[in-house]
């Protein structure tokens, strides 16, 4: 399948969003353009564009496993973040629900979704979200966490979520696609 | 594959517990119901029992081949790998396969989950309605500019699928908090055609065994 020309991100540096499918491109190789935009919206179908990837070229690494049971384990979790903890604190959400309000809304939406999904891992975490090759649910989580630390959300109740974290973090291609190295990030995010 | 039949925890009102019925209904699968009302008890989502079943405290959880689901587009897609007759719910095509999972993204996290009970409780009583239209509406904005592009007789082209799944919930629940519809001919269009067919219809909420008396005469 002879792909002419470069794929084009619309991404926003700090978009959970935008960085579940950098890392995806990153973990496939794929090289991309990225035009910068000011989000004031996130799209929410971006699992749509990973599912789109992995079908299209399914190497070097898989973000899907093999076993339906697995692949459904991975949807589940990645549906978790996607569906039930992001939109429900984005940007869009935040502005509806006042200034004085954002931080505690944003912080008793994320820790409940981490609460459930803590739970969740117990049964299918291995080195990774779902056993022990890295899936499309890692590339949910990592984004999500950097949500929770950006809200200042204790992550103390939740051990396993935090230690996939650190894992991923680890990986080349979480770091090249990391909110603070992208060509839109503002000095004040590029030191850190 | 299966040792019993397969047990849905759903509620009558619930478009993603609608959406996972209208896929069991397509793919001929028989299954158990086993009705979990959101409200009642303050909330039978919240009990023990059904929380270890799903920890987010959402309906649907599915029961099938030993495992329990949750989350109805993961629970559609396994049902789609694992039973694939008699009818597809994605496409065989990647770029039309990327639209269905579009669209149906769009329902299913840029809609639904800003108009879902937890939510409406958190904005407040007097806020509800105002809250869920103008979600709703800029929701079905978004989707009638899609379909433009994507849409035949159904969401994606002339196969029905989890799109449409997704589409016929979402219209309900506009119904439900008095959405004008008249900015989307495309959705309603395709709306109208989804309700007559049969697995749209026996998997409605005003059929179903939760259904409360005041609802199954419509």
């Amino acid at each position: 399948m002879a792909v002419p020309e470069k794929p084009l991100l619309y991404s926003y540096f700090r978009s959970s969003c935008s960085w579940r499918v950098r890392i995806a491109l990153a973990l496939k190789g794929i090289d991309y353009d990225i035009c910068p935009i000011n989000l004031s919206k996130d799209g929410g179908q971006q699992l749509a564009i990973i599912e789109y990837l992995e079908e299209t070229r399914p190497t070097p690494i898989r973000l899907l496993p093999e076993d339906p049971k697995k692949r459904a384990s991975v949807r589940m979790i990645s549906d978790l973040i996607a569906s039930g903890i992001q939109p429900l604190q984005n940007l869009d959400v935040l502005k509806k629900v006042g200034q004085e309000n954002q931080l505690a809304w944003a912080q008793t939406v994320i820790s409940s979704g981490f609460a459930a999904l803590e739970n969740i891992l117990q049964s299918t975490a291995g080195k990774f979200c779902v056993g022990n090759e890295i899936s499309m649910a890692d590339l949910c989580l990592a984004p999500q966490v950097a949500n929770a630390e950006r809200f200042k959300v204790d992550l103390s109740p939740y051990p396993t979520i935090s230690r996939i974290n650190k894992t991923l973090l680890t990986m080349e291609a979480f770091q090249v696609s990391h909110p603070f190295k992208q060509p839109d990030t503002p000095p004040e995010f590029r030191a850190c």
